[in-house]
């Protein structure tokens, strides 16, 4: 969807990588992500090297760190995890700031770190150059299962239908005098969510019948040609190659 | 293509249904034996009371329910499963919520939906597109996502998602309900000036008496009144029968002619 105020992941510009095709985007995120997690933790100037990749990349987009940095959010509980092993780890130990903590557990609160880390901020550079929707159209070149990139076209489209549902429903409670303070509230929460469920289940249903009724065979009809040309492609494998280079030259390294 | 809009003395009328019955899978019986006929051009109203079976009638238009017993054809093809397709490219159908109806990322590729599934491509697709949002006056909207325009906007876009098929009979499902006062005008005038076949389903009375010239009660499952918009609804008595009320304050214009 176009940047309406409803799609905040996605930032509207006209940079080289707003314009690269979807399907390119997606094969080069997931191509350096492979690179990221193969790269073995103990080399710590490559991951270096792929942040400085990933900046580059931004700057080329035109998207702010302050812009990534707060979307970063989302990586909190993994965060969350990954200084709790230095703690409950076992094995050997070593005093950190007078805390004993254990050695393995920190190089695995390392590894998960920096590889999480890389992979949300390539994901949040894709998201913010492209549109939600053409990410389906590219997932769609890139032959995923049709059926699911349409289950995934849909709930896009319903997503605000259904949370404006649910806050017209809250507003219903709330005007009732409803205030959900504590565990003997929940059966009400929960026939609504019961309820909100059949609403949208039924929503499907006169979809379906909307969507038969001009036609539909099972198939999305291909309105857009969104081909790819080598130039495109050539582009967008600049950072995976140039991360795969990095996990070969971090492995080949000792 | 053939064009929905060529007519002729001797050309099938628009909809023909005859001694249509249909009793849904739980026993209960909607329809015991409709018979219509819609001319090709006339704007049609179907009237009834809720529970009378308008919603079951309309599913049979198009197919989507097949009939128990009886015939319903349009433009003289018969709705089966092997016509179904065709059928659906006839047969217009604009349901009552537009959210319902218009279920991709943008007006653009809501209103190609259609004419893209009856096999239509590149400009002759843009082409269809850009003439239906054109007749509804949202052309201006075309690359905005359908839930951010209002619900008067959507309900034209709906109408213009069947219009790109060039459809022969358009089917409205209560074409005026949750509409403020301008977008219902709005929508009579659009309506009034497609030139194609219109049933409109509805109890909004003076909105049949606006459009429609002739109209149909439909009641306990079978036609029960037939004729002008203007006679039946100046029959008190009729209108009392079937769970029909004029709003307060309604008098039926006497006729300008």
């Amino acid at each position: 969807m176009s940047a309406g105020h409803h799609h905040q992941l996605y930032r509207a510009g006209d940079t080289p990588v707003h314009r690269l095709p979807p399907q390119c985007k997606l094969v080069a995120v997931a191509a350096f992500a492979v690179a990221v997690v193969a790269t073995p933790r103990e080399r710590f100037w490559a991951f270096g090297v792929y942040a400085l990749l990933l900046a580059a990349v931004a700057v080329a987009a035109r998207v702010p760190a302050g812009f990534i940095l707060r979307r970063m959010v989302i990586e909190v509980p993994f965060v969350l995890f990954a200084v709790a092993i230095p703690i409950i780890g076992t094995g050997e130990r070593a005093e950190v700031l007078g805390m004993s903590l254990s050695v393995p557990g920190m190089w695995a609160a390392w590894n998960i770190l920096a590889k999480a880390s890389l992979g949300v901020v390539a994901s949040i550079l894709l998201a913010a150059t492209t549109e939600p929707r053409m990410m389906l159209l590219g997932a769609e070149r890139l032959r995923l299962p049709r059926l699911l990139v349409q289950i995934a076209a849909f709930m896009l489209r319903y997503m605000d239908v259904i949370l404006d549902q649910m806050r017209r429903m809250r507003i219903a409670r709330e005007s009732r005098a409803f205030v959900a303070r504590d565990i003997r509230q929940a059966p009400v929460l929960a026939r609504s969510a019961g309820a909100l469920f059949i609403r949208s289940y039924e929503r499907g249903e006169r979809v379906h019948l909307a969507m038969l009724s001009r036609g539909y065979a099972g198939e999305m009809p291909a309105i857009r040609d969104l081909s790819a040309s080598g130039r495109d492609w050539g582009m967008a494998v600049i950072l995976p190659c140039l991360a795969a280079a990095t996990a070969v030259l971090a492995w080949s390294i000792a | 293509m053939t064009g929905p809009r060529m007519t002729g003395a001797d050309s099938p009328p628009s909809l023909t249904v005859s001694r249509l019955a249909y009793a849904y899978p739980d026993g209960t019986q909607a329809l015991f034996g409709v018979d219509l006929t819609i001319r090709r051009g006339e704007r049609v109203a179907l009237l009834g009371p809720n529970g009378a079976g308008k919603t079951t009638l309309v599913m049979h238009l198009n197919g989507i329910l097949t009939a128990g017993h009886g015939t319903v054809e349009v433009a003289g093809l018969p709705v089966r499963k092997d016509t179904l397709l065709e059928i659906r490219r006839r047969v217009g159908l604009v349901f009552q919520d537009p959210d319902d109806q218009l279920f991709m990322p943008t007006v653009r590729d809501d209103v190609a939906f259609g004419p893209a599934n009856l096999g239509l491509r590149g400009d002759e697709l843009d082409r269809r597109v850009c003439d239906a949002l054109t007749r509804v006056g949202m052309l201006d909207a075309i690359d905005r996502p359908p839930h951010h325009l209002s619900f008067g906007q959507r309900r034209r876009v709906a109408v213009a998602t069947v219009l790109a098929m060039e459809p022969e009979i358009l089917v409205l499902d209560e074409p005026s309900s949750n509409l403020d006062p301008a977008s219902r005008r709005e929508l009579a005038d659009i309506l009034k000036s497609l030139d194609v076949t219109v049933l409109m389903v509805t109890h909004d009375l003076p909105y049949a008496l606006e459009l429609c010239e002739r109209s149909l009660i439909l009641s306990g499952g079978v036609i029960a009144a037939d004729g002008a918009t203007h006679s039946l609804l100046a029959d008190a008595g009729l209108l009392a029968a079937h769970r029909l009320e004029l709003p307060y304050g309604f008098a039926v214009p006497a006729l300008q002619e």
